[in-house]
């Protein structure tokens, strides 16, 4: 089973901070990681290989500084990488994102599986991975929480809908978006760690993927940021203190008073 | 020559467009920034940060389509077991905004089996207009149908905007169709405006995990395509003297149902307490109430007051309870009326999660935990006290 994962480098986002002076986030030293859906991804990816043999190759689009996450894959279990970065990459919405890492996979060849997290922490739009499949039009399933079977003819998952899940079977090829639920990544092996320094990350650019020039980068995102505002932060408000009776007596007291008792 | 610059008039060189910027591409070389193109993915977050708009984004103005052949704002009627899902209400409403500023029609999609009767709720809502496509095997959504069947109307009759509630439906949709059409989407918004300006959609949007607020154009293209999230925006109310309107029947071509996924079966998870994007009071828990079965006193305060119940990251990693309740980075972004937090610190993961909710209520035996610093009431204590009280007292006073 040939296996594509496609990975994205982001901000922690647990690290941000707002500038107070300009009221605008502070990215500066923000550690960088490994978007924690496509963890899972990459795990279930390696998972899949040790059980069905095959190949994973993990792809990211970005700037020279994210091979560090292609690294990080490699000391899990990747056995190959590609780092697609170009400055005519630069500005791409989802639209051109998806795009691009379709022709990269076009070019990679043979892709059986293709696996992504649900969506990236910075942007949140979980719009990459249906966009792929759409690019390269293949079949998708989104948000799978589990896969039940998996054999070189077709593969049977739990899909995760509002008020539970569908059970789904698809052959191949097949673009899937999981969720948190479906594994637990596992660490990185002394031997993964040593393999994962010693690679060379090959670099992909815009004319290594045979790209439309209108379809990448700024020129080819539809959409662009025109604002940003921070929201005001909230601040605490009323606490109740003292016997559990007596902050009980007093909060449904305030409750009433501010009408929230409906 | 990169499409981003710094007007060397303006810059003050005071250093904001080094902070903001994540790749660590701008440096300040005798007072002016200077952006190493190589390492900049035009993100824009400089742009922002700049107080005296020295740096620019060089964006092409040229429309890619006819904008004016695109008219009418669209509203994907999401339908689950032939029930019209309560988004489609909120989308009405926004849509109906939207049309009135533009001066069009509102028109609903709807995909399914035996649905034609649904289209007068739809009416009732609001649209003026329903595109009704039935079939046996369009009963419950799937992902290549309905997405050529919806690229295939828009193609057609080209409206200006689409809108779909940002429902794991609508999020696996809506983008496979925005890429069939070569146009741009904005995910989960949570307001949508008419520029007066020049009549384009203002999208906005939370990113960074709700850090910050993004309003997203897409001028250059048709339709503007948005799925919006569920609970923001006000339903359209019902008007039960518009029960007719314009039905539209699609007849669907045998080639665009074809599917390489089945869908096997559909479970229904057990517990009526699990929709927290439906859920008006969300009764949420962590690491503090030590243990699986502990978790029964939450569903004690859920059922009286109607709600859903949430869990921490912590609680959820533990196997106290399904990650399908999670609320926060890794789980599930809420926004009710009433956020209760027992037992939960207020780890920004959390925090990200449900701290757009109306009113936050948390309960907490340390009075330092972060959870009191975003609460609108804060209860210290212990919640294996105070949550079963409370739940009294409140069956007493709501007399259920």
């Amino acid at each position: 089973m040939n296996i594509v994962v496609c990975v994205k480098q982001v901000p922690d986002t647990t690290d941000v901070r707002i500038d107070p002076k300009t009221n605008t986030l502070i990215r500066e030293g923000v550690a960088s990681i490994l978007n924690p859906f496509d963890a899972y991804a990459l795990e279930e990816a390696v998972q899949i290989k040790e059980k069905c043999g095959g190949k994973v190759t993990v792809i990211t689009m970005g700037p020279p500084q994210a091979e560090a996450i292609l690294r990080d894959a490699i000391a899990v279990g990747a056995d190959e990488v590609i780092l697609i970065s170009d400055r005519a990459f630069a500005g791409a919405d989802t639209l051109a994102t998806s795009y691009t890492l379709s022709q990269a996979i076009k070019k990679i060849g043979n892709a059986d599986l293709i696996l992504c997290g649900k969506q990236a922490i910075d942007g949140d739009t979980a719009q990459v991975g249906p966009g792929i499949a759409a690019y390269l039009d293949i079949p998708q399933i989104a948000f799978v929480k589990k896969i039940r079977e998996i054999s070189a003819e077709k593969a049977v998952v739990e899909r995760m809908v509002e008020d539970g899940y569908e059970v789904v079977e698809s052959s191949f090829p097949v673009l899937m978006t999981v969720v948190k639920d479906i594994n637990e990544p596992r660490l990185a092996s002394l031997r993964g760690k040593m393999l994962a320094k010693k690679a060379e990350i090959p670099v992909w650019k815009a004319e290594d993927l045979n790209a439309d020039a209108s379809r990448i980068g700024l020129e080819g995102s539809p959409t662009w940021v025109d604002k940003i505002a921070t929201p005001p932060p909230r601040s605490g408000g009323e606490i109740f203190q003292g016997e559990a009776a007596e902050i009980v007596e007093a909060f449904i007291k305030k409750l009433q008073a501010d009408q929230l008792l409906q | 020559m990169s499409a981003i610059k710094v007007i060397q008039e303006k810059c003050i060189g005071c250093g904001a467009c080094v902070r903001a910027c994540a790749y660590d591409a701008i440096e300040m070389q005798e007072r002016l920034a200077v952006i190493d193109a190589n390492k900049c993915t035009l993100c824009g977050a400089c742009v922002e940060a700049c107080p005296v708009d020295a740096i620019e984004i060089q964006r092409s103005k040229e429309a890619k389509v006819n904008r004016d052949e695109y008219k009418g704002v669209w509203v994907f009627a999401e339908q689950r077991n032939g029930e019209i899902q309560s988004v489609v209400f909120e989308l009405l409403g926004e849509g109906k905004k939207l049309a009135q500023a533009r001066n069009t029609e509102l028109c609903a999609i709807l995909i399914g089996n035996q649905v034609a009767d649904q289209c007068k709720t739809l009416f009732q809502r609001g649209a003026d207009k329903v595109y009704l496509v039935d079939h046996p095997k369009l009963a419950s959504y799937v992902d290549e149908p309905y997405a050529r069947i919806l690229t295939k109307l828009i193609r057609e009759n080209k409206p200006e905007i689409v809108l779909s509630g940002a429902t794991n439906i609508g999020r696996a949709l809506i983008p496979r169709s925005a890429v069939q059409l070569g146009t741009g989407l904005t995910a989960d918004c949570t307001g949508l405006e008419i520029d007066p300006e020049n009549g384009h959609l203002l999208q906005t949007r939370p990113a960074f995990g709700g850090n910050i607020m993004a309003t997203i154009r897409c001028e250059n293209y048709r339709p503007q395509m948005a799925t919006v999230r569920h609970k923001v925006m006000d339903e359209a109310p019902v008007d039960e003297s518009r029960t007719e309107g314009e039905i539209i029947k699609i007849t669907v071509d045998e080639a665009d149902l074809a599917s390489r996924i089945k869908v096997l079966e559909y479970v229904k998870e057990e517990e009526e307490t699990i929709n927290l994007a439906e859920a008006d009071i969300i009764v949420s828990g962590g690491r503090g109430l030590k243990n699986p079965e502990n978790f029964e006193i939450l569903k004690q305060l859920a059922k009286v007051l109607n709600g859903a119940v949430g869990a921490s990251r912590a609680a959820v990693d533990a196997g106290w309870i399904g990650l399908s309740h999670q609320v926060g980075q890794t789980g599930k972004t809420v926004k009710p009326k009433i956020y209760f937090a027992a037992g939960i610190s207020g780890a920004i993961q959390h925090l990200v999660g449900m701290s757009s909710s109306d009113v936050i209520i948390a309960i907490n035996k340390n009075p330092d935990a972060p959870i009191f610093d975003v609460a609108s009431y804060g209860l210290v204590g212990d919640l294996f006290e105070i949550l079963p009280l409370l739940t009294k007292r409140l069956k007493e006073v709501l007399k259920r």
